[in-house]
């Protein structure tokens, strides 16, 4: 499980913190929903769980094993899908998937049969061949999916992983990540599609200001709300209804 | 060692994609090497081979400026063209036309020929023969100058050579004017020769190599190493963008969420552009071998030294990429790496001698010209093609190359640490 103490993040030269003391615990098979609006802190609060950023103050682990003190660990735990596609445009599907594969010290017959079949399920083997720049933005999130998955993370963080994607896309990639979640792997995902994450999610926190401000199953939360009936209403009433942008 | 396998693999796929990429690491480098050995060449032959057109105002019209006309026609540098007119002159050489004129003062022949029967007449009377005929030192002669006038466009370099030819033709002529003077007081008889009026002293250039081979430094000899080593160097550009690239489409991101280590993923970049490194180098030789003698250039003579010569290149290369691993590492656009790596490889090669011998640069520059790892590479290269050296004498330059590249890539991965750690 994901087990989240106080963890703060304040960027250089920033007069707030993008994360504020946070507590969370993540149960091991779990779908959880991170939502918030812009600028709320859910990117920074994945970036740090995925090593990608220190944190100010505060601590977490994952499965028990503690960042600061053995990162590398941690990593060979840990699946990322970032919001960017991540990919290099001039190698092809296969080429990209071999390679990020390999950082994992994947290799062998089974680590080419594993991308053929995550290639097949989701609808690309008949593109393994082609180059990234010529895939359509849907067939890239795919790929991009099949990168973070290809050495069996037990956590998978996905950052709007259906950002820009056309239904049928969407359809394909949430059907995937829900069979991983089926044999195991706990998925925390981060996603502006409120009614996708209603659907998808088994418990989903809302962020704001860099603090959690409710937490629990989509169904609780909406029965929670005085006239609410989707998980927009409550996103809404909780978040309210002023403009977030930021510079 | 599988994570470097696949890290090498994956840039040599980036690598050999970028036809535009490979365009720019491989053919700019031979079309600049054979630009401006062609240039050089063509600028030593026109100082010593091809006939430049020399305007003569000729004021004399005497035995001097008569000896002068013979000395530029019987040269191989100048082709005479005369013109009475001095403001004409001048107009030409100001707007280009020409690129030198020369005016010859009235009366030099006369005078100078006055002048030395007076120093003459003084010296065997100092000896008591003296003889009637011989005017004493009564006369006050004014000296005689001879006017260079040259294009505004014309190189400091290209006016010290002339100057120094002219001022060598021109003593020459008093000097025989002496000597016959001498010879017209000392016999009656005019075929009798009493001097011999050849040089006495003569230069003869030898190269001080030890194995008594002789290595004629040449365009080529020069141009090859200092421009091979340009393009190496140029490798930091498209470096420092793949770097750059990686960060702005979100595989570094994806990359340092992995169990990799930065030091891996700089392996597989140095790995595969040290192999473009040589390769240029080697494309390099085969210009200066096989291309140069069909286009009229000198050819590169590299007998016996392909194995020195690579070694430099090797150690070359590791030295420019831990400039682009550092580069790569510190910018975060093209717009910063880009420009930077262009702009500070010409000033690295201009310190480092490519252009200007070091030894001909201002003291400031010449103490900087030992911090460029150009100046290493370049004098490793010279040691290697002009001195004939064995591989101890190039030891402490590729040292210090090889340090240079530790200590960049050392320096790059702990600024990543620094920037990315958690």
């Amino acid at each position: 499980m994901i087990h989240i103490n106080q963890l703060s993040k304040k960027y250089k030269g920033a007069d707030t913190f993008s994360v504020s003391h946070l507590d969370l615990d993540i149960a091991d098979g779990e779908i959880f929903g991170l939502l918030g609006p812009n600028g709320a802190g859910k990117t920074t609060l994945i970036s740090m769980l995925c090593s990608l950023l220190k944190p100010t103050s505060g601590s977490f682990t994952i499965n028990g094993c503690d960042y600061s003190t053995n990162p590398k660990a941690l990593k060979q735990q840990i699946g990322i899908v970032p919001q960017e596609y991540a990919l290099y445009p001039s190698l092809t599907a296969y080429e990209n998937l071999m390679y990020f594969g390999g950082m994992y010290g994947l290799k062998g017959t089974d680590f080419k049969n594993k991308i053929a079949s995550n290639l097949e399920t989701l609808g690309l083997t008949g593109f393994a061949n082609k180059k990234i720049k010529t895939f359509s933005g849907g067939m890239k999130r795919r790929v991009n999916l099949i990168s973070g998955i290809l050495h069996d993370p037990t956590v998978l963080f996905l950052d709007e992983p259906t950002v820009g994607v056309d239904v049928q896309s969407r359809n394909v990639i949430l059907d995937h990540l829900k069979r991983l979640n089926a044999l195991g792997t706990t998925i925390v995902y981060t996603s502006h599609h409120l009614n996708e994450a209603e659907q998808f999610c088994d418990q989903v926190a809302i962020i704001d200001h860099g603090r959690i401000v409710c937490k629990g199953k989509p169904t609780e939360l909406i029965a929670q709300q005085s006239n609410a009936h989707h998980l927009e209403d409550v996103f809404l009433a909780i978040t309210g209804k002023a403009l977030r942008d930021h510079a | 060692m599988h994570k470097l396998l696949a890290s090498t693999y994956k840039e040599f796929l980036l690598v050999t994609r970028d036809i535009g990429g490979l365009a720019v690491l491989f053919l700019m480098p031979l079309l600049l090497v054979i630009t401006i050995t062609t240039i050089q060449d063509g600028t030593f032959k026109t100082l010593e081979a091809l006939k430049m057109p020399l305007l003569v105002v000729d004021n004399d019209q005497g035995k001097v400026s008569q000896s002068i006309f013979d000395s530029f026609n019987a040269s191989d540098q100048f082709e005479v063209v005369r013109n009475n007119d001095e403001n004409e002159v001048q107009k030409l050489v100001q707007k280009g036309d020409y690129q030198l004129a020369i005016v010859i003062p009235a009366n030099l022949s006369r005078d100078l020929q006055l002048k030395v029967e007076e120093n003459v007449a003084g010296i065997i009377a100092k000896f008591g023969m003296e003889e009637d005929t011989l005017p004493l030192a009564t006369a006050k002669l004014e000296t005689k100058e001879v006017k260079l006038y040259f294009d505004p466009a014309a190189q400091q370099a290209f006016r010290i050579s002339v100057k120094s030819n002219i001022d060598k033709m021109i003593s020459k002529i008093e000097s025989q004017t002496i000597y016959e003077a001498f010879q017209e007081q000392l016999t009656e008889d005019e075929t009798e020769e009493i001097f011999d009026t050849e040089s006495f002293i003569n230069f003869r250039e030898i190269d001080p190599n030890n194995n008594q081979r002789t290595i004629i430094p040449n365009s080529t000899q020069h141009n090859i190493p200092a421009w091979t080593l340009f393009a190496i160097f140029f490798i930091i550009l498209p470096l420092g963008v793949n770097m750059v690239n990686e960060k702005n489409q979100g595989t570094f991101v994806r990359l340092r969420s992995q169990p990799v280590s930065y030091a891996t993923v700089l392996g597989g970049k140095t790995l595969v552009f040290l192999v473009v490194s040589l390769i240029q180098f080697a494309l390099m030789l085969l210009v200066g071998v096989y291309l140069f003698p069909l286009i009229g250039l000198p050819t590169l003579e590299i007998t016996g030294k392909l194995p020195l010569l690579f070694i430099v290149a090797f150690f070359s290369g590791l030295a420019a990429i831990g400039l682009g691993l550092l580069l790569g590492t510190i910018a975060k656009t093209q717009e910063q790496s880009a420009p930077f790596a262009a702009t500070f490889v010409v000033i690295l090669a201009a310190i480092g001698g490519v252009w200007v011998p070091v030894f001909a640069m201002p003291g400031l520059m010449r103490t900087l010209s030992n911090l460029s790892p150009m100046n290493w590479a370049l004098n490793a290269f010279y040691d290697v093609f002009l001195r004939d050296v064995g591989f101890l004498e190039i030891v402490p330059e590729i040292t210090w190359l090889f340090v240079f590249f530790v200590i960049t890539t050392l320096i790059a991965i702990g600024i990543n640490h620094r920037k990315n750690a958690v």
